[in-house]
């Protein structure tokens, strides 16, 4: 009963909520909507499971000492202190002058941009080190690639402006975008929905069970 | 050593130094590279231009700071040509990161228009988790998946939020502007809002997700599309107005050019190798 | 250039440059700066979901639900007063995973999520990336104008051979297999056409932080 409860509440939520799509009648609708109001609540207790799930780690790997439990005790104190500032500012918590905005403004803010940032420096190192045209498909990868690159900014129109509009670096990447890529790109786009779909309905058919993990 | 051999082994944090010089060089001297404006992102800024004036347009700001460069100024220049066209404003946020930085540019907007009050004029609904549930409980009622405001006002207290007296679902919308960094994001809303309840759509989105919205773009399911800090930059210029994503257009086409560099180079060292080995 | 006199200003160029810092090698200051972030990031998302959702749609209507002439149980489309208890016990449950003889328990909270959003997945990729896209793609091949034309009939070569490439019951020989090569191109041109947007992307940002430093921290602007 452990699984076959839970494999029922999927089937037949799932069910009600594709009928929900094609029935308008309150008898289906205020359900679907009751039932969409409960995962927007189960997910947000989901994410302060997640934030309860680093403490836990983190706590374990302080206490046993292992390699870099200083980094770790940071880690464990700031998500401490922002929670217990976040709780005593009060449902007005998000107003500017509070502190819980400080930290979002000067803390999370710009860490998490530079965080990305650093991504930029990769992709040129990878672009030097590893993209390597072998093939004739990698070099339509590569030529794409370069027109799209230097088409979308306006360096590339800049020294293309001699020529006919219709042979501009920017003009050349706009068809390369509007006819090839987006041809490619709809492809893929169907055949995702059509694995999508059946991958939903083998989770509500409950022949995909991977989301009931453990051993009962 | 030849040049190619030692580009060969050249240390990588010299690629790194190289690129930050020519970020930084043009914020320093600007070189106004002359823009062109394309296709997708004037039909952002006519699809904007044909909402009647004085509507209540919804806006879905799903960002946070670590995309702040392509899409503050998509969310700062669609508002302005909102407001200019005396249009009223409900702004939405659906990711974790996103209500600080959305909160504060919304902000930036008004403080340049005296004449336009939050409540009044515009209000932030803030942040729901839920991903598409939020989406689509949005349908059944807009209050009904955000009972308060990101100021924790009741959005069913018409004396403190008096825009939302006329906000009851998605007919209250002729336009649904989506600024999306990824999920959930333009993709979920044209899925769920656009494709259930047929609200029209355009989207300001990341560079990374852009190509992938061509496809409806082609379809009609979105009227416009602005791609990453160039689609911006665009946008600014067809607004007359010169904000950040157009003076980072420089350091865009001076980089982009470094990265086309670093292709063709490592490639021709990599092929001298291989002529080399095979000789 | 006037640098800037707010602490907080300061505090952000500072951790950004330790994050910079692993660009020339891992070291103590990065450590600690990606260390704070993920502390820091977890602590707001725990105060952003319990304020927003916690409190706004499930405590409060519930106190208001349960306060004197609040009528428990006559809940209507929006309004589900006591209702909210359920999606309140099974959030509850969702706990029951750390601890492991009663962790079965959080199954019936991740049931209900999994069974929504399958739910809204499945109808949603059908209407807004199938049906949507089939309808998109009947387009006339002539046009009138013979460079528009030549276009059109491209782009649905690119889309039939693409589709073909990821047909796999059969296998690619032959017309099947020469029709896929086609395909294969188109998705080459693509993921191409996709990078030059993903290396615009990742500049954007890091031209977005160096904006930060040099007018916002250095106020070179």
């Amino acid at each position: 009963m452990k699984r076959e409860i839970p494999l029922f509440i999927t089937a037949a939520i799932g069910l009600f909520m594709i009928l929900s799509f094609f029935v308008p009648h309150q008898l289906v609708s205020v359900p679907a909507d009751f039932l969409q109001q409960c995962a927007i609540i189960i997910v947000a207790f989901g994410y302060v499971l997640g934030g309860a799930n680093v403490l836990r780690v983190n706590f374990d790997a302080i206490y046993k000492r292992q390699s870099g439990w200083p980094y770790k005790a940071v880690l464990v104190g700031a998500l401490l202190v922002t929670v217990i500032i976040g709780i005593t500012d009060g449902a007005g918590w998000q107003d500017p002058p509070t502190r819980s905005m400080w930290i979002y403004n000067n803390l999370y803010s710009p860490m998490q941009a530079t965080m990305f940032s650093l991504l930029a420096f990769f992709i040129a190192s990878a672009a030097f080190r590893a993209f390597r045209i072998r093939t004739l498909e990698a070099g339509l990868l590569a030529a794409a690639a370069l027109l799209v690159m230097l088409g979308r900014v306006p360096i590339g129109n800049y020294f293309t402006q001699w020529l006919p509009h219709s042979l501009h670096l920017g003009t050349i990447q706009e068809w390369i975008m509007t006819i090839p890529q987006n041809a490619a790109k709809r492809a893929i786009l169907m055949g995702a929905a059509l694995g999508v779909m059946a991958t939903g309905l083998r989770v509500i058919l409950g022949i995909e069970r991977s989301y009931l993990s453990g051993e009962e | 050593m030849g040049l190619l051999s030692r580009l060969e082994k050249l240390d990588r944090r010299w690629l790194y130094a190289i690129l930050a010089a020519l970020v930084i060089g043009p914020m320093v001297r600007p070189l106004y590279f002359p823009l062109e404006v394309s296709a997708p992102v004037r039909g952002f800024y006519d699809a904007i231009r044909q909402v009647p004036d004085g509507s209540t347009v919804l806006m879905a700001c799903d960002y946070d700071p670590s995309t702040r460069p392509e899409m503050v100024p998509m969310t700062m220049t669609a508002m302005r040509q909102l407001f200019d066209k005396h249009c009223k404003v409900v702004v939405t946020v659906l990711w974790n990161g996103g209500p600080g930085i959305v909160d504060q540019t919304l902000r930036r907007v008004a403080s340049e228009y005296p004449d336009k009050r939050y409540g009044v004029d515009w209000v932030n609904l803030g942040y729901k988790a839920g991903y598409e549930a939020v989406m689509v409980l949005m349908g059944q009622g807009i209050a009904n998946a955000f009972p308060v405001d990101y100021g924790n006002h009741r959005t069913n207290d018409y004396v403190a939020l008096p825009i939302m007296q006329n906000v009851r679902d998605y007919s209250s919308f002729p336009l649904l502007v989506s600024i999306s960094a990824g999920y959930p994001g333009t993709k979920e809303w044209v899925q769920q809002v656009n494709s259930r309840f047929h609200i029209p759509m355009i989207s300001g989105s990341t560079a990374v997700q852009a190509p992938e919205f061509y496809p409806y773009l082609q379809s009609g399911q979105i009227r416009g599309l602005l791609g990453g800090m160039a689609g911006a930059a665009e946008y600014e210029k067809l607004r007359n107005e010169r904000g950040s994503a157009t003076r980072g257009m420089d350091a865009q086409s001076l980089a982009h050019v470094f990265v086309a560099l670093c292709i063709l180079l490592g490639n021709l060292v990599q092929w001298r190798k291989r002529r080399g080995v095979a000789a | 250039m006037s640098l800037s006199h707010d602490f907080g200003i300061w505090c952000g160029a500072l951790l950004t440059l330790c994050i910079f810092s692993f660009l020339y090698k891992d070291n103590p200051l990065y450590k600690f700066a990606e260390h704070l972030f993920v502390g820091v990031s977890a602590g707001y998302y725990i105060v952003l979901n319990f304020w927003t959702v916690i409190v706004a749609n499930l405590v409060n209507p519930l106190a208001t639900a349960f306060a004197p002439g609040g009528h428990p149980f006559h809940g209507q489309l929006g309004d589900y007063r006591a209702f909210l208890i359920v999606p309140g016990v099974l959030g509850c449950l969702l706990f029951t995973r750390l601890f492991g003889r009663i962790g079965w328990m959080s199954r019936w909270a991740l049931a209900v999520i999994i069974g929504v959003y399958a739910g809204l997945k499945t109808t949603g990729f059908a209407q807004g990336d199938l049906v949507a896209q089939v309808q998109g793609s009947l387009q006339p091949l002539w046009t009138g104008r013979v460079g528009d034309s030549i276009s059109a009939i491209l782009f649905t070569v690119g889309l039939i051979c693409s589709l073909l490439f990821f047909f796999f019951s059969r296998e690619h020989k032959g017309a099947l297999g020469a029709a896929s090569k086609v395909g294969v191109w188109f998705l080459m041109v693509s993921f191409g056409a996709g990078y030059g947007y993903t290396v615009m992307s990742r500049i954007s940002l890091l031209i977005g932080r160096f904006q930060f430093l040099l007018e916002d921290w250095l106020g070179l602007r």
